[in-house]
C-alpha cells in the first residue's frame, strides 16, 4: 500500500505542473498585450484610451509582463503556492479574497447536488436491478438515457420556467450564505442543486443498477440465499453493500465535472459562485482572474481523483497491484 | 470477432473469399442494422432529417433570421416576443427575431460545430495515439503525460479557458472543442494502435523496409478506423450540446449567429413568463438531435466495434 501511495502521489505532481503549464501557455497565446488593453480600456469593444510608452512601460513592469516568460511562469506558480493569485485586472483587488468569497458557494452547490443525485439515484438503481424488466426498470432505463440527452441548462431554463409559472418563484436577488440562514441558503440552492445533479443522477443510477447485476451473480450472493436468508437481508446487507463501492468513487469522480457544470446553473440561477466569476471576468479579459479560476477547479479536481484513487485501492486490494 | 455479431452499415473487412459466408451487400449491410438495431435507425433517421435541414435552411425558412425587428407594432401587434401565428410559426425572440428561422439555421451550425470539431480532434487524437504507440519509448511517454495533464481538466473548462484566450467566433469554437477531443481519442486509440503494432502485417511491411510514415499511414491508420467512426459519431453528440453550452454562456459563437445554444440565452426567468417559445424550441432541438445521434452512436459501436460495448 505505501508504495502505491508514494507512486500515485509522485505522478500527481508533473501532472500538475503541466495542468498550470497548459493554463499558463492558453492565456498568453492571446492576441495583444494585457498591458496596451488596459490602457485602451478594460473592455473588449470598448473606447481606446490615449497612454504615452512611459506609462506602457510602467504597466507592464507592474503587471510583471516585461519579464521573460519562463520566469513570468515561475513567478506565478510560487505565488499560487503561497495562495497569491496576484491581483485582478478588473477589480484590482486581490484575486484571492473573491476567490475565499465564492469557492464555498459553488462547492457547496456541487456537494448538495451530489447528494441529492445519490439520495435519488441509488434507490432507483437497486429497484431496477432487483425488478429486472419490469416497469419500474424500464422507467429506470429511459430516465437514464434521457438524463446523459439533457443539456443541464436546459433542464434548469425548464425548471425555472415551471417554478415561475407555477409558483410564481423568482430566482432571489440577494444570496444568504449557509452559516447566516442555513433554511432560506439550502431553499435558494436546492432547485439550482437539483437541476445540475440530474445527470449525475442518471448515470448514478445506471451505474447502481449495473452494479446491483453484476453482484447478483456472485456466489455469496448464491451463499446467503440457499442458507435461507429473507431477500430484504440479502439484497441491503450483502448486495448493496458490495454494490456501492463503484458507486461511491464514480460519484466522486462525477464531482469535477460537476464543478463544471456549476458555471452553467450558476449562470441561469444567478447564484454568486465561481463559475460566474469566470464567465463575467472573461467578458472583462481579467486574466489573473481566469487563471486563478481554472487553477482552483482543476486542482480541486485532481486531489480529489488522488484521494479517490487511494481510497479505492485501500477498499480494494486488487487493484494496487495492477 | 464482430463478423458473428451482425454486421452494419459501414462495410468492415469481411472474411476472406470462399470464406465461411458469402460477403453481404451494402444494401443488405444496410437492411440487417435497420433489423437488428431499432433505435439506431430511429437515431439515424433523425440525424438524415437533422442534415436535410442544414443543408436546405435556406428553402425551409420563412424570415432572415438575422432581421433584427424594431419594437413597432405591424398591424396591430408588436413584434418583440410575438407568439406563435401563421407569420411567426414558433414566435419571435427579444430582438424580434423570428424563431422558427433562427432554430431552422441554427441546425447547420450544430451539425457544422459538432462534425467539425469531431472530426478534427478525433482526426488528430487519432495520429497522435498511433505515432505515440509506432514510435515508443521516450515519445510514448512524454504524449502520455501531456494527454494526462489535458484530461485533467473537466472538459467544458478547457474549453471555455480556449475560448477565453481566442476570442469568441464560430471557427474558434471549432478549434477549441477540437482541442478538447484530442486527448480522450488519443488514449483510446493508442490502446487500439498497440494490438496491431504486434501484428504480422506490420512486422511484413517493417522487413521489407517500409518508412515510419508508410507504416503509420498504409497499416496502423486503416485498421483503426472503426474506432475512429465510432469515436466521431459519439462526441458529435457531446459537440453539440458543448457548442450550446458555450453559447449559451456567451463565449461560443457571436451573439448574432443562429446557435441554438446562443438562442437559449435571452430566456431568463423575466422573460420566460413572457414568451416561453424562446426558450422551449431550441432546447427542445438539442435534446432531440443529441439523443438520437448518442443512439446512433451506441449502435454503430456495438455494430463495428463490439468490445467497446457497454464502455460509453
Amino acid at each position: 500500500m505505501q508504495a502505491y501511495v508514494a507512486k500515485r502521489t509522485l505522478l500527481f505532481i508533473p501532472t500538475l505542473l503541466l495542468v498550470t503549464i497548459v493554463i499558463f501557455v492558453l492565456l498568453r497565446i492571446v492576441p495583444g498585450d494585457p498591458a496596451v488593453m488596459l490602457l485602451a480600456g478594460g473592455e473588449a469593444g470598448g473606447e481606446e484610451n490615449e497612454y504615452s510608452q512611459e506609462q506602457l512601460a510602467e504597466l507592464r513592469a507592474k503587471l510583471g509582463t516585461d519579464k521573460p516568460i519562463v520566469i513570468q511562469y515561475a513567478i506565478w506558480v510560487g505565488n499560487m503556492a503561497r495562495l497569491d493569485f496576484g491581483t485582478s485586472f478588473f477589480y484590482e483587488t486581490p484575486v484571492a479574497a473573491d476567490l475565499k468569497q465564492k469557492f464555498p458557494v459553488t462547492l457547496e452547490l456541487a456537494i448538495l447536488a451530489t447528494i441529492l443525485a445519490i439520495i435519488v439515484a441509488v434507490p432507483m438503481g437497486v429497484v431496477s436491478a432487483i425488478r429486472q424488466d419490469t416497469i419500474a426498470d424500464y422507467a429506470t432505463r429511459v430516465i437514464t438515457i434521457a438524463g446523459v440527452a439533457i443539456p443541464n441548462f436546459w433542464l434548469a431554463i425548464l425548471m425555472i420556467f415551471f417554478l415561475v409559472l407555477i409558483f410564481g418563484w423568482m430566482p432571489p436577488i440577494v444570496y444568504v450564505s449557509l452559516w447566516e440562514d442555513p433554511t432560506s441558503n439550502l431553499k435558494q440552492l436546492f432547485f439550482p442543486a437539483l437541476a445540475l445533479g440530474f445527470s449525475n443522477m442518471a448515470f448514478i443510477a445506471r451505474i447502481t443498477r449495473s452494479a446491483m447485476l453484476e453482484v447478483f451473480r456472485e456466489d455469496y450472493i448464491r451463499t446467503a440465499r440457499s442458507k435461507g436468508l429473507r431477500e430484504a437481508v440479502v439484497v441491503f446487507r450483502h448486495a448493496l453493500k458490495n454494490a456501492m463501492l463503484p458507486v461511491v468513487t464514480i460519484s466522486g469522480y462525477e464531482f469535477g465535472r460537476l464543478m463544471a457544470g456549476t458555471i452553467i446553473i450558476e449562470v441561469i440561477f444567478m447564484v454568486p459562485g465561481m463559475g460566474r466569476l469566470l464567465v463575467t471576468s472573461i467578458f472583462h479579459r481579467d486574466f489573473p482572474m481566469i487563471q486563478a479560476v481554472i487553477v482552483l477547479i482543476t486542482v480541486l479536481v485532481l486531489v480529489l481523483n488522488l484521494v479517490l484513487d487511494l481510497f479505492y485501492a485501500w477498499l480494494n486490494p486488487r487493484i494496487r497491484y495492477t | 470477432m464482430s463478423q458473428d455479431r451482425g454486421i452494419g452499415a459501414i462495410a468492415l473487412p469481411g472474411p476472406p473469399e470462399g470464406g465461411l459466408r458469402p460477403k453481404r451487400t451494402a444494401v443488405q449491410n444496410l437492411m440487417n442494422f435497420f433489423r437488428t438495431k431499432p433505435l439506431g435507425t430511429f437515431g439515424a433517421f433523425v440525424a438524415v432529417i437533422l442534415v436535410f435541414v442544414a443543408v436546405f435552411a435556406n428553402v425551409l425558412d420563412t424570415h432572415d433570421p438575422y432581421q433584427i425587428r424594431p419594437e413597432t407594432s405591424t398591424g396591430n401587434k408588436v413584434d418583440v416576443f410575438a407568439s406563435p401565428d401563421p407569420q411567426f410559426w414558433l414566435g419571435t425572440d427579444h430582438l424580434g427575431r423570428d424563431v422558427y428561422s433562427r432554430l431552422v439555421h441554427g441546425a447547420r451550425i450544430s451539425l457544422y460545430v459538432g462534425l467539425m470539431s469531431s472530426f478534427i480532434g478525433c482526426t488528430i487524437g487519432m495520429m497522435v495515439g498511433v505515432a505515440s504507440v509506432h514510435f515508443g519509448g521516450i515519445t510514448d511517454l512524454s504524449v502520455q503525460r501531456v494527454i494526462d495533464g489535458m484530461m485533467a481538466f473537466p472538459s467544458l473548462i478547457l474549453a471555455i479557458a480556449i475560448m477565453a484566450a481566442l476570442g469568441s467566433s464560430l471557427n474558434n469554437v471549432v478549434i477549441a472543442l477540437s482541442i478538447i477531443y484530442i486527448p480522450s481519442t488519443a488514449r483510446i486509440l493508442r490502446s487500439q494502435a498497440l494490438a496491431i503494432k504486434e501484428t504480422d502485417y506490420v512486422l511484413a511491411a517493417r522487413s521489407v523496409g517500409a518508412g515510419d510514415w508508410r507504416i503509420i499511414i498504409r497499416h496502423m491508420i486503416p485498421n483503426c478506423f472503426a474506432l475512429f467512426i465510432v469515436s466521431v459519431t459519439i462526441h458529435l453528440g457531446g459537440a453539440i450540446i458543448a457548442e450550446a453550452s458555450l453559447s449559451f454562456l456567451g463565449v461560443g459563437t457571436p451573439p448574432n449567429v443562429p446557435s441554438w445554444g446562443g438562442m437559449l440565452t435571452g430566456a431568463s426567468a423575466s422573460s420566460i413568463k413572457l414568451a416561453p417559445w424562446v426558450a422551449i424550441f431550441p432546447g427542445l432541438a438539442i435534446v432531440v438531435v443529441v439523443f438520437a445521434w448518442n443512439l446512433l452512436g451506441d449502435a454503430l459501436r456495438d455494430v463495428l466495434d463490439p468490445r467497446l460495448r457497454g464502455t460509453g
